[in-house]
């Protein structure tokens, strides 16, 4: 573990010496659980001075107040709240089920994304939904949950050119991570597949199905079945 | 999305004009950036609290953000002050003075021009604008779709409700005299406290950006100020997305740094120099493009001190009565 100053207000606690993404996953989801062990830890003992977390893959950031704290107090406190992390129990986060509704209708690059593959649509779509992925990271907008890691058979470049538009709820593959879409936005991940469960709605407790830290499996519906979910097509 | 739009009953301001970009905002969403939020708020803190304050407001009460080219008209009786950069204000047509409080009566025409020097101008009424918080905040995000009116930009048309208001004939105006106001210039000197991957850049390429003078592009947004100047090289490709501080500067691969400002992603893959002193982002905001930054490393310690003597500052001036 490692902490270093980000700003005049902000420090970034690091918890791997891998700093590029060629990661292996096994080393990525015992990191990502660390990450949810330190955002629960310093939220529980140092809340009232915290202004803003920014948990990701393998490092925290953490804001504070410097009218309540300063770097001084803070660092040292940080150090010793985090001392026995290694040995804490790993809490494996919860397993969160999506529905997608996969299909050309859906999804404009499942059979293009299958070409290249050289498999079948059907092998694109169980590879997709038999692994289990960790939430690594919540960022880009509101709500957009990055998962890792998807079968290599699969993984597949962002698009040359992002679409304008890619519409609530689209699932999609950039290179080994995988994502829903949680609100209309522009994009460039291939897309396979439309979940009609919301991952951020501000009206609703809480905002989003999943945290840094759970893990996701996608359940394969039919169009029936979407639309009776509320699926939009 | 919650919808923000105060009650037809409310009275308040009606938008004739909204202007390139006027936005509702208050000084930001905080503790929601493990959604993905970002914080938005005034892109110039400084000039935000003074139109509060000089409207007897709460710090964070909420205001308008433009750019110029707005134009309001007033359904109600309060107060309103206008401050920030240097834009021509007129009340029915007659020009009226930056960062002091004027009367202001039902039918009044409010009408802000463009700015002969720094870009951002607040407009604060007493009580402020009565706009439903989201997540904690009316700070409006377009890229998010958050805050304000529905997410939006102002646009012709809209109404904006008011808080209560009580005055009399008597109610004294307020001025910040001249020799506190900020000055905007064509140049800023951004204060950085070096941090994140400072160490993957070599000490002459941290030296090369410590020592030129760098552009604002034109691509500058309320996301990022992308610069244009020296090309400064990490010795790493890219790293793990990782958490985005207020004032981050980035390195993409292109070697021309980007300053993270209030609207910017909560995280990102790019390395980091460390990050730039928030108070002197406010300058920054009021730079146009074309006009040039030169940076200064200080300590973190440093860093809190100014912060905390700028804060003292603030609260130690009296503003004049009128």
């Amino acid at each position: 573990m490692n902490i270093t100053v980000a700003g005049e207000n902000s420090l970034i606690i690091y918890f791997s010496q891998e700093v590029d993404s060629e990661v292996s996953t096994e080393l990525s989801i015992e990191v990502s659980a660390k990450v949810q062990q330190a955002v629960d830890i310093i939220t529980g003992s140092l809340g009232g001075v915290l202004v803003d977390l920014v948990p990701s893959y393998a490092s925290l950031l953490v804001i504070y107040d410097i009218f309540l704290t300063d770097l001084h107090s803070i660092r040292p406190k940080i150090r010793e709240l985090l001392a026995d992390i290694d040995r804490v129990d790993k809490s494996e986060g919860q397993l969160i089920e999506l529905p997608v509704y996969y299909s050309a209708e859906s999804g404009p690059d499942l059979m293009l994304l299958a070409d290249k593959a050289g498999l079948s649509i059907e092998e694109v779509i169980d590879l997709h939904r038999s692994q289990e992925y960790q939430v690594y990271a919540i960022g880009f907008a509101p709500g957009f949950a990055y998962l890792g890691e998807v079968d290599e058979r699969i993984a597949a470049p962002r698009l040359a050119t992002p679409r304008q538009q890619v519409p609530r709820g689209a699932v999609g593959i950039a290179d080994r991570q995988t994502a829903v879409y949680p609100s209309v936005s522009p994009g460039g991940w291939n897309l396979i597949g439309l979940c009609p469960q919301r991952m951020f709605d501000p009206d609703t407790t809480p905002t989003m199905p999943v945290k840094v830290g759970d893990r996701v499996q996608f359940k394969s519906i039919g169009r029936e079945t979407f639309l009776s979910l509320g699926g939009e097509l | 999305m919650t919808s923000a739009v105060g009650s037809p009953s409310k009275a308040g301001f009606l938008v004739k004009q909204p202007g390139p970009r006027t936005l509702i905002l208050d000084l930001g969403r905080y503790g929601y950036h493990h959604l993905g939020m970002t914080t938005g708020g005034p892109a110039d803190p400084v000039a935000f609290r003074w139109a509060n304050r000089l409207c007897k407001n709460d710090q964070n009460a909420t205001a308008l953000e433009a750019v110029g080219g707005l134009v309001l008209e007033s359904a109600v009786t309060t107060q309103l002050a206008v401050c920030g950069a240097n834009t021509p204000l007129t009340i029915n047509g007659r020009v009226r003075a930056l960062w002091r409080s004027h009367r202001i009566k039902p039918g009044d025409v409010v009408e802000l021009g463009f700015a002969t020097e720094g870009v951002c101008t607040y407009l604060a009424i007493s009580g402020g604008f009565e706009i439903t918080q989201v997540f904690g905040s009316t700070a409006t995000v377009v890229r998010e779709g958050i805050g304000g009116l529905n997410g939006n930009k102002l646009e012709a048309g809209d109404s904006l409700p008011c808080g209560s208001y009580e005055s009399n004939e008597d109610t004294q105006c307020l001025k910040l005299p001249k020799g506190y106001r900020p000055v905007y210039g064509r140049h800023a000197m951004l204060r950085v406290v070096p941090g994140y991957q400072q160490h993957d850049f070599s000490r002459y390429q941290q030296r090369r950006f410590f020592s030129n003078k760098y552009k604002i592009s034109s691509r500058s947004d309320r996301m990022g100020c992308c610069l244009e100047g020296p090309e400064i090289r990490p010795n790493t490709d890219g790293i793990l997305s990782e958490g985005i501080c207020f004032g981050a500067i980035q390195v993409p691969p292109d070697g021309q740094p980007i300053i993270l400002m209030n609207d910017r992603q909560t995280i990102g893959g790019y390395p980091k120099l460390g990050s730039v002193l928030s108070l002197d982002l406010g300058q920054l905001a009021q730079l146009k493009p074309g006009d040039t930054v030169y940076f200064d490393p200080i300590t973190v310690d440093d860093a809190h001190n100014i912060l905390h003597l700028a804060d003292s500052y603030f609260k130690k001036i009296e503003p004049l009565v009128c």
